[in-house]
């Protein structure tokens, strides 16, 4: 059922179709970058649906929050962004998702230029076994940037929106491994900025470290908020309400049915005053 | 609910002597077969060292290591190994050169690019590749490549290191695939992650990220291969051609130590002192395998540490 739902919008996403209604709003946006809309997006493990007919519009230079309880779906939603869903094998994605306007799961769109504007932090850091300068200098190097100066201030900047930099000045050739835990998650934001993304996926980037590092992770979020888009899964509620400006509440109400998208609006709404009453009784604790 | 006093009973603290004496025993069993392969290895030593002293007495390591010609029947008998350790790194060269560059390869290929099942049914006949024995390898090559090899490059005979050599890649090959793969595999599927999501292909990522996280495992499958082409026997003596002299080139005609040792070890006086000459090639031959496998391990051993996160 996603398979045919997938060839059908496939067919029309050809270039020559009508546009549709959603591509002109984002058109209008064009000079904000770094805007999602997904309209009707399915997930597929197999057989098996997990995601059902998600609907969300993500505003540039914000930072939209996934919450829900675990299992449903969040990280797989996130995944659909930047398709790294492709590399799992058995995954099929139906439905529609535009970056600026431009549809990122036809046939044309190459995964692997469309990460280079979708950067992804990942749930435990993750630094290559190499330099710090290296793990930053990486990305860059892939675009074929090869000027040992351009990749100095590449590397340089990409340390300081981490809010990493003042640390790690006075010795950039150390190994990566050397640094504590919450130092390594940012530099694994920093390497992931080094490419100048528009967007930054993040899948529970502090659940692995102490109230200390996560505390600095958030202030490093508020700060990028002004130049690149983030979408960020959380499991903790206090942290979404804290550092998002929209909140997505998933839920997969049963393991036979897949996930849906509950509600989606502004923090303060979903945290004071939700519209749904699953909504509110996952907020406060119900369950989950 | 109050305990009764036979559930009491049934959790007294002392073990009973039967099962105290199991425990013993089992454990010593343990320990002794722990201790058996150190055991073992020592005793080895000891005894090439024992067997190889009259040579060591009369003719001097020294002179034995670096002494050209291997005369050992002669009037005036010549023990030189040189001949001997340059014929065996020679076949070793060329075996490394075809199974390094295709046991790397072809781990590369299981690991990070083929399906499932194909890797199932390649896994499988790699093990069955390592079981063929080696006698079988040399009947390939007798067959195959010695006509081959005198033919494409136009020599008097078809039995040189080059032969023997590529006869041992092949037969090396598993050694280097399988544990190149192991090296591959431990690398932690996050970075593969981390690398894609930066907008690089599989290739790049294997080779810029996968394979330098893995070199180190990738080098202990080189000197692994290398420690199992040195120490063959059987394929080398049937390829070789077996001429004593110093080597300078793969085209020649070479002999192996392991190729001396059991080839003539048959037609030696016992106690005597060619026989007590060729343990000392033995030992030679013992302690160059040691210090592979030992480099191999260590450095196994640190890439271990390393994922250890």
């Amino acid at each position: 059922m996603v398979n045919a739902l997938n060839v059908e919008l496939r067919t029309t996403a050809m270039p020559s179709l009508v546009m549709t209604e959603r591509e002109n709003d984002t058109v209008v946006a064009a000079d904000a970058s770094g805007s999602f809309t997904l309209s009707e997006v399915s997930v597929a493990y197999g057989r098996d649906l997990v995601i059902e007919g998600v609907d969300m519009y993500v505003a540039p230079r914000s930072v939209t929050a996934l919450i829900g309880p675990s299992g449903c779906g969040k990280s797989t939603l996130l995944r659909c962004l930047n398709r790294m869903n492709d590399e799992l094998g058995n995954v099929k994605v139906g439905g529609r998702i535009t970056l600026d306007g431009q549809d990122i799961m036809g046939r044309d769109t190459d995964p692997v230029e469309l990460r280079m504007r979708v950067g992804q932090v990942f749930q435990r850091p993750n630094p290559f076994p190499m330099s710090i300068y290296d793990n930053v200098a990486y990305g860059p190097r892939t675009q074929g940037i090869r000027k040992h100066s351009e990749l100095d201030d590449l590397v340089e900047d990409s340390l300081r929106r981490s809010a990493l930099y003042e640390e790690v000045k006075k010795n950039l050739k150390k190994h990566a491994f050397e640094l504590s835990g919450g130092q390594q998650q940012r530099l694994c934001i920093a390497r992931a900025l080094a490419t100048m993304p528009e967007v930054l996926l993040m899948d529970e980037p502090a659940s692995a470290l102490d109230p200390i590092s996560t505390q600095q992770i958030e202030d490093t979020i508020a700060e990028l908020k002004s130049s690149v888009t983030i979408v960020i899964v959380t499991h903790n509620m206090q942290q979404a309400a804290r550092i998002s400006d929209q909140t997505a509440f998933m839920l997969r109400e049963s393991m036979e049915e897949p996930a849906h998208l509950i509600e989606m609006s502004e923090t303060k709404k979903i945290f004071t005053n939700p519209d749904d009453k699953r909504t509110e009784s996952y907020i406060t604790g119900r369950f989950g | 609910m109050a305990i009764s006093t036979d559930t009491k009973r049934g959790r007294a603290l002392g073990r009973t002597a039967s099962r105290r004496a199991t425990e013993v025993v089992v454990r010593a069993l343990v320990f002794a077969c722990g201790w058996l392969a150190i055991v073992i290895l020592a005793a080895i030593a000891v005894f090439l060292l024992t067997n190889g002293l009259r040579s060591i007495d009369e003719v001097g390591l020294g002179t034995m290591l670096t002494g050209t010609s291997w005369y050992p029947t002669s009037n005036n008998a010549q023990f030189g190994f040189l001949p001997l350790i340059l014929g065996s790194l020679f076949v070793t060269g060329v075996a490394l050169v075809v199974s390094v560059p295709v046991g790397v390869g072809a781990a590369v290929y299981l690991s990070e690019f083929a399906g499932r099942g194909f890797k199932e049914v390649a896994k499988s006949v790699v093990e069955f590749m390592a079981a063929v024995p080696s006698v079988v390898y040399g009947l390939i090559g007798v067959a195959v490549l010695i006509p081959w090899v005198r033919t494409t490059f136009q020599l008097d005979s078809g039995m040189t290191a080059l032969t023997g050599g590529i006869v041992l890649g092949v037969m090396s090959i598993p050694t280097v695939l399988s544990i190149s793969e192991d090296a591959l595999h431990a690398v932690p599927e996050s970075l593969r992650q981390a690398s894609l999501a930066l907008g690089n292909t599989r290739w790049q990522t294997t080779y810029k990220v996968v394979v330098p996280a893995a070199s180190s495992g990738i080098f202990a499958a080189v000197m692994l291969g290398l420690g199992r082409a040195i120490g063959e026997t059987m394929a080398v003596l049937m390829l070789t051609g077996n001429a004593a002299v110093m080597p300078t080139g793969v085209f020649e005609s070479v002999r192996t130590m392991t190729g001396t040792i059991a080839a003539e070890m048959g037609e030696v006086v016992r106690k005597g002192l060619h026989y007590s000459a060729l343990f000392s090639v033995g030992l030679v031959l013992f302690a160059m395998t040691f210090a592979i496998n030992l480099a191999a391990d260590l450095v196994l051993e640190r890439q271990r540490k390393r994922w250890r996160r």
